[in-house]
């Protein structure tokens, strides 16, 4: 008699069906995942890929988008040509008939104008993002005593990781879009005013402050964004806060460091590489999110990029760059996504998505390494 | 504090070479804020330029009382003195005037697990000097040698001071921290169970540098080790439930001493 046999049948069966539930579970997640990875790389590879030449196709990279035009000489053989090339063609052969012309907004030219606008939105968005961010969990993990007040704080913060982003979108659009100065004060006598936010009552009125910059702008945007990840960076900058081994802590300080110095040298430097990949997730997330830059920053149509519009010298000319509005690559799928999809345009949408894909795959993956590299070189 | 000629030499308090260098009168001690107290109503002298040893069974507040002489204590929000003083050389060490900071410099500590900085050798030893605020290269690499030299450490690692710490074996790491702990030239060295985390050769090594040490730093050890309290040490002080049971030289304590719970954890019958 085997004394290992199972004793009752039922409790093996459902041992065996709870595996085949998670792994198919686990395996219909991979396919759902390929299956979109596939369909989009399939239909938007061609785009971007070229067969003859450099083998990429350097002018949907480096060309704003632009109506195309397509239409037909003779009967059945389509032409696809840029508005621009197009004008030009038709004043350089002026008798030819145009037959079946038909334009499509945003189809033609490349994605340069939102390529752009999305690594500034991301990186004015991750350099405040980071700054505040790790000044905030670096004040929460190490400074402030712990107790009931920094619990209730640090429940607000993680709440607002779970604010839906248009929210964010509306919010940032309110407190740095609305109003026409840096920031805008408005001084009001009669008592129907438009509040603003912070009105402090005067005399025979209110002064009010009605927010900050001018319509969209990289500038809206980016701290808008950064409002939005915020929670996120202080979550992972806290865990990797709290990864640093007490002993070093301990040990700074024993040796008459102070606190600040024990931080500096002792806790910074060996959290960095959790910032950092958290950060970096971070962006993965900032860079697809459309509906905090739909009102903030991003524009569907725009001929110049920031640097080329913007005015002044110095510091001037940076922040009226920061005052441009930009093209931004998910606002621009979403612009493509309400137009009538034909199969002249599907072309150039599959090619963004692809392009778009890839940027937030390399980013992932740059992540993935750095956390990698960090832990093979960092460990104690 | 940047000058050379006194970084090396002793720092600016001179301390006493014989006679108690820490006065601890009446303390009492409380980790939520004076509702419990971990330590009650401890006086206790220890004698300058000698290891004093603090034995008790685990949780008796050893490691508080250690933690008490450089202000580490004050990490913890909610620690607080509830009554009596600490003197080291003659200093209230919780008047309003003193600086936690400064106080370290003068008061080093070495822990019980070996904690050196995920750093070169160097770096590690040169920390202390570094948040001083020195900078010339002369004066650490001179501050290393020497440091490293007292620890029994520098014949060992002098070829390989830019490797990595973490590449050291336990002893050698324990021995480094030893090293970094003097090399910003404290008076006293307080060390919490420096050797649980290391093997009998490793704990060999060390016993025999506190003995080295001894001529130079006033040393307090926390220890488990009954025979470890016996070799290094001069002085035993005896911990049960947050009290001081009981005093004296170490040969008395282990010999002859005065009171029976002493003598039931001496000799193995608790703890
Ligand atoms: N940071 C702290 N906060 C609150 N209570 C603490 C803290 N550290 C220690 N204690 C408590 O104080 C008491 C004394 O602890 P302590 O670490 O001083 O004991 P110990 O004698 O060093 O013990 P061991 O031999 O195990 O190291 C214990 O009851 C412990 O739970
Ligand atoms: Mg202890």
């Amino acid at each position: 008699m085997n004394p290992f046999v199972a004793k009752t049948k039922t409790r093996k069966r459902k041992d065996q069906a709870s595996v085949v539930i998670f792994a198919v579970a686990t395996y219909l997640l991979v396919a759902c995942a390929v299956g979109i990875f596939f369909k989009i790389a399939s239909a938007g590879a061609p785009i971007l890929f070229a067969s003859e030449d450099s083998f990429i196709n350097w002018d949907f990279l480096t060309k704003n988008p632009e109506t195309l035009v397509v239409f037909e000489i003779e009967e059945g053989e389509k032409i696809r040509m840029d508005q621009t090339d197009f004008t030009e063609w038709k004043k350089e052969n002026p008798g030819v008939e145009v037959l079946n012309e038909k334009t499509h907004a945003y189809t033609g030219g490349g994605i340069l104008g939102p390529l752009v606008g999305t690594a500034m939105l991301v990186v004015t968005c991750m350099v405040v993002a980071l700054v505040v961010g790790v000044s905030a969990s670096v004040y929460l993990n190490e400074y402030a005593r712990k107790g009931l007040l920094m619990n209730a704080i640090r429940l607000a913060i993680m709440n607002l990781a779970g604010v839906p982003s248009v929210v964010f979108g509306l919010f940032g659009f309110a407190l740095f879009c609305l109003s026409d100065w840096w920031p805008a004060l408005t001084y009001t006598i009669n008592e129907e005013r438009t509040m603003g936010y912070f009105a402090i009552p005067l005399t025979d009125g209110y002064l009010s402050f009605q927010g900050w910059g001018s319509g969209s702008s990289l500038f809206a945007g980016g701290l808008t964004l950064a409002v939005m990840v915020l929670p996120v960076i202080i979550a992972a900058c806290e865990e990797s806060l709290k990864a640093v081994p007490k002993g070093f802590r301990e040990a700074s300080l024993a040796l008459g460091a102070s606190k600040w110095q024990c931080i500096r040298t002792a806790v910074l430097p060996y959290a960095t590489p959790g910032i950092l990949t958290a950060s970096i997730l971070g962006v993965t997330r900032v860079a697809g999110e459309t509906a905090p830059i739909m009102f903030t920053a991003a524009v569907a149509d725009k001929a110049k990029l920031p640097w080329e519009e913007a005015e002044g010298n110095g510091l001037f000319w940076l922040s009226d760059v920061m005052m441009q509005s930009v093209q931004a690559l998910p606002y621009h799928i979403y612009t493509f996504a309400r137009l009538p999809n034909t199969e002249e345009t599907a072309a150039t949408q599959n090619g963004t998505v692809f392009v778009f894909l890839m940027l937030v795959s390399v980013f992932a993956g740059l992540s993935i390494f750095l956390r990698i590299f960090f832990r093979n070189k960092l460990k104690w | 504090m940047n000058d050379p000629s006194t970084i090396l030499e002793s720092q600016d308090v001179a301390a006493p070479t014989s006679g108690t260098i820490i006065d601890i009168d009446d303390l009492s001690f409380s980790y939520d804020l004076g509702k419990t107290n971990t330590l009650r109503n401890i006086s206790l002298d220890i004698p300058a330029g000698k290891v004093t040893a603090f034995i008790g069974p685990s949780g008796c507040g050893k490691s508080t009382l250690i933690r008490c002489l450089n202000r580490m204590n004050d990490l913890v929000d909610t620690a607080k003195v509830t009554s009596g003083k600490i003197s080291i050389m003659g200093q209230d060490i919780h008047a309003p005037d003193v600086d936690a900071i400064e106080l370290r410099k003068h008061v080093g500590m070495v822990f019980q697990k070996y904690n050196p900085f995920p750093k070169s050798i160097y770096e590690n030893v040169a920390y202390g000097l570094r948040v001083q605020g020195i900078k010339k290269k002369s004066i650490l690499d001179q501050a290393v040698e020497e440091s490293l030299q007292k620890s029994a450490l520098w014949s060992e690692v002098k070829d390989r001071l830019n490797t990595s710490a973490l590449g050291l074996s336990g002893g050698q790491q324990q021995r480094l921290c030893i090293a970094r702990t003097i090399a910003v030239k404290p008076q006293i060295v307080l060390m919490d169970e420096p050797c649980s985390a290391l093997d009998p050769i490793a704990t060999a090594r060390i016993e025999e540098l506190i003995a080295e040490l001894q001529q130079d730093f006033t040393i307090v050890i926390v220890t488990h080790n009954m025979q470890q309290a016996t070799r290094v040490s001069d002085r035993t002080a005896f911990f049960y439930l947050g009290e001081l049971v009981e005093y004296d030289d170490t040969q008395a304590i282990f010999g002859n001493p005065s009171k029976k719970q002493t003598e039931d954890y001496v000799s193995g019958r608790f703890g």
